[in-house]
């Protein structure tokens, strides 16, 4: 390879490309909650009673904080990307440690819902909870199994956003060149869509 | 520089802030209407509420409203499959 292929390649960056190939990670993910979300509305089409009753025993003002904690962290993500495409990378760099702050605050009280139930004696295969009706054993299950596999998302964000953080203040990523930040956010965006049909399912619908 | 700018939008701080407050709005209805107790529509609603919030996330905080080219049918290309699957799971479920 001659040196000007080689400063072709170096200087080319196809952002839609980018961008693409983010979605459509993304649609693998939709499918992966998906595949859960139709595991779960298959027992509860068989188990609505003891989903009802055991869906009551979930603590609804931590669910509805966790929403609009990951609703505002949210609002942070965008503003942080609007931020640094407007050359603010200052701006930039606050919104993206609230962003991170706030996802962090999702997960402590996560663990502190978890914790609560745990000393109940609920958790998967706990004798208090295998003593229960087949219909609430599975809700708990695709309970801790699915914002079990939601939080873990959260955390890879949370890790994700700590390495775009470092990239905006070395200034890797600048006014023209944002798009890993871009495709952060995509991410975080789409764990927070998760979440949006999460609240209802498991906190609301009693 | 002027290439990425062309191909990306750029959105207005206050245009976010609204979109957030919508979905707050919305929270909040859904958490007001699950303590109506009418049913089956309880189901419905709250659905029928994530659905509409999605679409504020995907349109405005993802900028599927600014994308062009084939973007916009990717989000509609996996709810098809999904509906695919949710439906042979529940002709099999309800009808065992």
């Amino acid at each position: 390879m001659n040196e000007t292929a080689e400063m072709v390649l170096e200087h080319h960056k196809d952002y839609t490309g980018a961008k693409l190939g983010m979605w459509l990670f993304l649609l693998t993910e939709i499918l992966l909650f998906g595949g859960m979300f139709i595991l779960y509305a298959a027992y509860r089409y068989h188990h609505p009673a003891e989903f009802h009753q055991a869906a009551e025993e979930l603590n609804r003002i931590i669910g509805a904080l966790n929403t609009l904690i990951l609703l505002t962290s949210s609002l942070t993500m965008a503003l942080s990307i609007s931020a640094i495409q407007k050359g603010h990378r200052k701006l930039s760099t606050y919104f993206l440690i609230a962003t991170i702050l706030l996802g962090f605050l999702f997960l402590v009280n996560k663990y502190i819902e978890w914790s609560g139930k745990f000393q109940h004696g609920i958790y998967p295969n706990s004798p208090e909870l295998l003593a229960r009706s087949q219909g609430e054993i599975l809700f708990y299950g695709l309970y801790y199994a699915m914002t079990g596999f939601h939080g873990l998302h959260v955390l890879a964000g949370i890790l994700l956003l700590n390495v775009m953080l470092y990239l905006v203040m070395t200034g890797t990523i600048h006014k023209g060149d944002f798009i890993l930040l871009e495709n952060s956010g995509l991410y975080w965006h789409l764990v927070d869509i998760i979440w949006i049909f999460l609240f209802p399912l498991f906190y609301l619908i009693t | 520089m002027e290439h990425s700018e062309a191909r990306f939008h750029i959105s207005y701080y206050g245009v976010y802030i609204l979109v957030w407050l919508a979905l707050v709005i919305l929270t909040g209805i859904t958490v007001f209407v699950a303590g109506l107790n009418v049913g089956h529509l309880t189901v419905l609603a709250a659905l029928f509420i994530a659905a509409l919030k999605s679409t504020l996330v995907l349109s405005y905080f993802m900028h599927l409203k600014y994308e062009r080219g084939g973007f916009h049918i990717l989000i509609p290309l996996v709810l098809v499959t999904l509906a695919i699957f949710l439906g042979l799971t529940f002709s099999d479920v309800a009808f065992r």
